[in-house]
């Protein structure tokens, strides 16, 4: 039996294997198209046929499909315009991309053999894109101003550099946790449906001798639940993902009158 | 003591971060509820801040599992 982190292997898809490769800047590198790339554009292809589909025969009574696109559309501009307020129009289109897009590939993992979201590049690189956004658009709008973000005006003064360095370093932590809640939740999740599932097949195949009639309705049971519970973490991890950009887009956007 | 076993016992240590996440959840959503039995017309605009709550308390929580694994594969 394969075990619970066979799931998480990046291997190249056959029939795709480039071998390797030199590239100018990059230098040598190993190009294949693998399951990782696979599982992205199928998710990404979804995102934009679901968004298609909806937006193409548009009516003002809207019909069912319709209706789940526009609520997630009101959703996620509700969010936008509550936490970052008057300039939160801006700032949808990216906090919508990437919201639909983790949605589109975690709720994709619950239906194939692979999940892109389980994968520490590709989680990180969400992280770093909405860490350097945020890093970005404070010194585009605030220049200078910005490093007040770091000078906590409500502590004390003599608390304040102290302060301001423990805010300093936890700003700088905020791509890794972005990254690593993300990762592990969803890693996690996978994990432990597939530690459950093989309890399952053990008891089915005798492993376990008459004691299998015990575990197999347990832990087909623990399966069944917890495969409800990844399809709601799918869903709440990319809505905490979006609701911390927008927390964190707002913490640069409105500088001068949030402190 | 076998280094191999040194390792596995030290990945099943690193769990017991687990347990201060699952204290900070179940203190959040405790709290939640017992407010939102107060107040409960007050409850529904409060959903959000909730989630985000306890997703930054089990982060916590996730940061241990990602070191357990990580002792465990290396």
């Amino acid at each position: 039996m394969a075990d619970p982190l066979h799931q998480f292997q990046v291997t190249p898809l056959p029939g795709l294997d480039f071998g390797e490769v030199t590239l100018p800047v990059v230098g040598t590198v190993h190009l294949a198209f693998t399951n990782s790339h696979l599982a992205m554009t199928i998710g990404f292809l979804i995102v934009v046929l679901f968004l298609t589909l909806v937006t193409n025969g548009a009516k003002v009574v809207p019909g069912r499909l319709q209706a789940v696109g526009e609520t997630l559309f009101g959703m996620i501009d509700g969010l936008t315009e509550s936490i970052i307020g008057h300039d939160g129009k801006k700032y949808f289109p990216f906090v919508f991309t990437i919201f639909t897009f983790i949605l589109g590939m975690n709720l994709l993992g619950m239906f194939l053999s692979f999940t892109a979201t389980s994968q520490l590049a590709v989680t990180a690189t969400f992280g770093v894109i909405t860490f350097g956004l945020v890093v970005i658009v404070g010194i585009v709008k605030n220049g200078a101003n910005f490093l007040k973000l770091f000078w906590p005006t409500g502590a004390p003064l003599l608390m304040r550099p102290i302060v301001g360095l423990i805010e300093f370093f936890s700003f700088l932590l905020r791509p890794l946790t972005l990254t690593l809640r993300l990762f592990g939740n969803m890693m996690g999740g996978h994990i432990a449906l597939k530690v459950f599932a093989g309890f399952v097949a053990t008891a089915v195949i005798g492993a376990a001798g008459w004691f299998g009639v015990l575990i197999f309705p347990l832990a087909l049971g623990i399966t069944i639940g917890l495969t409800a519970l990844e399809f709601l973490v799918a869903f709440l991890q990319a809505f905490v993902f979006a609701v911390l950009t927008c927390i964190y887009l707002n913490d640069v956007v409105n500088l001068d009158h949030a402190h | 003591m076998d280094p191999q076993a040194a390792k596995l016992i030290g990945a099943g240590i690193a769990m017991c971060g687990m347990i201060g996440a699952g204290i900070g959840v179940g203190n959040i959503f405790g709290n939640f509820l017992s407010g939102a039995l107060r107040n409960p017309s007050a409850a529904g605009s409060q959903i959000g801040n909730l989630f985000v709550g306890a997703a930054l308390a089990e982060a916590l929580g996730i940061l241990a599992f990602v070191m357990g694994i990580l002792i465990w594969i290396s």
